[in-house]
């Protein structure tokens, strides 16, 4: 069993809530005192059944007002997988938040009311998981309910999004007439419509292979700490901490440490009280070198065979979380896994018009705003392209006077 | 390409370790708080396999609130000598005496609230940076949306307007000077994820955990264990019970529920099919439907 992480994409007027409360319902996943505290709420539907959408309404201002402002993460399980849903606000004055859910997504579920087809919002959710490197894609067009369950309202959405799917080159796209609020193709496969033969949400998201497993050959391991007892009986030991961050280490592989570039060889994996011959992406292992090399926390290990860009200059997409303005006269600091560093923002390539996605010349950058930048490091940063490791293709910006999180980056190209 | 086993346990497990190292590399004084409950036991596990063959960079830091399930400080106390690290203790009994705190009164009575300011105390005294907690985003819904990084400013107070965004698995923990941290290496796990991690990894924990017989009294529907420090009167009436706990807290908020199981297997199988969340069995949740919400914002864990 593994885990699927997904985000669903959408506003309140397309049954985003009611969508993860009808899963989580219809999977048994809301107990009895949990049941009974939403039966005692007052908000009700019209028909005057339980409001599944208050399931995901978290905090007291998102009931009071019935919409998501934050990121909720809900769980379930069936007997074939772990599901985490990052539920995320759909407005647009939320874009950093579904940006926020996105990043730790590895399907996106965008929702399409059947009755208002392609909108701008559905540009805009596309735009942030094709912007995210989301890999797989399900479209669910809801409230087929309100359009009598008719194949020929869901057809010709589909092609509609096609269209968008080609332009934002989406790849594994597939396409589910529900209807939230009924149930309909959510857990169950649909009585309504006989003329769709594929699988209800459910069944499809147990299915769907998500390459959890990284199968890429860039083996990267940013060292997060050193573990030095410094006992008697382990003078000499030395163990470098981390997560691989993908590919594979292995016994006696060659590796190069950056920034410094010195080069070794890999002595001995450990976890805990194992000894294991390999060290694979997600795992958190302790990595021993044969030589006597400086190490830090900050420093990556990779593949002496595949190495990262080493650059201090980096083309890379930016979106906006803070309501103070980007200044490009200033510093700030930028988080790329273990290794901070200063950094400026030295040139605005584009703003992208998330709505229509057109590009415009900009000089200034607001929360929300999307573009393309060229940022300048202090520090050499050992990355990949975001579209080839997204683990090692993304890194924050840190206000340093506020010490917020001030934009997210995803690195697109070394500049020359 | 070797393929390897890595299923949604080792998953959860590699990113708490992956948290808990940050802590460590980010922070000047961070600790671990804990309970003596399964969720901060195991979060003990995931620091030995963090850190282990050196010592923890942390303290355990328990904030003893005086009612506690005498078995939790049996436990507690073995731990530490097994695991050779330290612990520090605050006393919401030293916060009563000291009048910084009320001992409320009446039946429902508990001094499940008491303990932020011995928590808050405790945190300036030690000046830490960090605090490492064993919350759970599936126990409550204001928790749902509670960062991993989760800043605190010096009251303790968590703002949930003004959360910082949390990207990918960057956690941003810069913070001023007077603020903390509370991290939550296990917010993506579930109640039954804690007890397949812990059969698996075949921890111990405290018997309360499993069914005993014990004298317990009937309040606001549900069982509570009959002891000094719940204000009983004349129409309490003790009686002899097979119970267990589902989370260790203060003796008079955390409500026993019947059971048999006296095995893991059995625990896990009664949760499985169990229709009431663990947080159903505190009454602390109870007060209002965003009391979780307010406590947090207050300081609390």
């Amino acid at each position: 069993m593994n885990i699927l992480k997904f985000f669903t994409a959408g506003s309140v007027d397309d049954g985003k809530s009611t969508l993860i409360g009808r899963l989580l319902y219809d999977t048994d996943s809301i107990l009895a005192d949990q049941l009974e505290a939403l039966q005692s709420s007052n908000r009700k539907n019209d028909d005057g059944t339980i409001d599944l959408a208050i399931l995901t309404d978290g905090l007291r201002a998102e009931r009071e007002q019935g919409i998501t402002i934050d990121v909720a993460y809900k769980y379930f399980q069936t007997d074939k997988r772990k599901f985490i849903i990052a539920d995320t606000p759909g407005h647009i004055q939320y874009t950093r938040n579904m940006v926020t859910g996105a990043s730790t997504a590895n399907l996106a579920i965008i929702l399409i009311d059947a009755r208002n087809g392609v909108v701008e919002q559905t540009i805009r959710h596309s735009y942030l998981v094709s912007l995210l490197g989301i890999k797989h894609i399900v479209v669910c067009i809801n409230k087929m309910d309100m359009v009598g369950y008719d194949e020929s309202v869901y057809n010709s959405i589909i092609n509609k999004y096609q269209v968008l799917a080609q332009q934002l080159k989406l790849v594994d796209v597939n396409y589910i007439p529900v209807s939230a609020l009924k149930g309909d193709n959510i857990v169950q496969n649909s009585e309504h419509m006989d003329w769709y033969e594929g699988e209800s949400l459910l069944h499809f998201l147990e299915k769907v292979d998500t390459d959890n497993l990284d199968k890429s050959q860039l083996a990267r391991m940013p060292v997060q700490w050193v573990i030095r007892p410094q006992t008697e009986e382990l003078h000499d030991y030395r163990g470098y901490a981390g997560q691989v961050l993908s590919g594979t280490f292995s016994l006696n592989d060659k590796v190069t440490i950056l920034p410094s570039g010195a080069s070794s060889t890999i002595e001995k994996i450990e976890f805990f009280d194992q000894a294991p011959t390999a060290a694979h992406a997600g795992q958190s292992v302790t990595i021993h070198l044969k030589d006597d090399v400086d190490i830090s926390r900050g420093d990556t290990i990779v593949n002496a065979s595949a190495l990262p860009q080493d650059s201090k200059l980096i083309e890379a997409d930016l979106c906006w979380m803070d309501g103070r303005a980007l200044d490009t006269s200033i510093m700030y600091l930028i988080q790329h896994n273990s290794k901070v560093t200063k950094c400026k923002v030295s040139e605005i390539l584009h703003k992208v018009d998330i709505n229509t996605l057109e590009k415009h010349p900009a000089d200034e950058f607001k929360l929300n705003d999307i573009g393309r930048v060229i940022l300048k490091t202090a520090d050499a940063l050992a990355f990949d392209l975001y579209d080839d490791n997204r683990a090692n293709g993304s890194a924050i910006l840190v206000d340093s006077r506020t010490n917020l999180t001030v934009g997210a980056l995803m690195f697109r190209a070394a500049v020359e | 390409m070797s393929t390897y086993n890595f299923d949604y346990l080792d998953e959860l497990e590699a990113e708490a370790i992956h948290i808990l190292r940050e802590v460590a590399g980010q922070f000047e004084k961070p600790a671990l708080l804990f309970s003596g409950g399964k969720d901060s036991i195991t979060l003990v596990r995931l620091a030995e396999k963090a850190f282990r063959p050196g010592k923890f960079p942390f303290p355990l830091v328990h904030i003893d609130t005086g009612h506690n399930f005498e078995e939790t400080i049996t436990y507690r106390d073995k731990m530490i000598e097994r695991i050779g690290e330290r612990l520090i203790v605050g006393s919401v009994q030293e916060s009563i005496n000291q009048g910084k705190v009320i001992e409320q009164t009446g039946k429902n009575a508990s001094r499940n609230a008491l303990q932020t300011v011995t928590l808050l105390d405790t945190i300036a005294e030690h000046q830490f940076d960090a605090c490492i907690g064993g919350a759970r985003r599936d126990e409550e819904k204001a928790r749902a949306k509670e960062r991993i990084f989760s800043v605190r400013d010096e009251f303790g107070q968590w703002d949930p307007k003004r959360q910082r965004p949390e990207l990918w698995n960057i956690y941003n923990g810069k913070i001023h000077k007077g603020e903390n941290v509370r991290v939550f290496p296990i917010s993506n796990w579930t109640e039954l994820d804690v007890w397949n991690y812990i059969r698996r990894e075949k921890i111990e924990l405290p018997s309360i955990y499993f069914s005993h017989e014990r004298e317990v009294i009937t309040r606001n529907g549900q069982l509570m264990a009959a002891s000094p420090f719940l204000n009983m009167d004349d129409d309490d009436l003790v009686f002899r019970k097979q119970v267990r706990f589902r989370t260790v807290g203060d003796m008079s908020c955390t409500a026993a529920v019947e059971s048999e199981a006296t095995l893991i297997d059995d625990i896990i199988d009664e949760i499985s099919a169990s229709k009431i969340s663990e947080r159903g069995a505190r009454l602390d949740d109870k007060v209002s439907e965003a009391a979780m919400e307010d406590r947090k914002k207050g300081g609390y864990f």
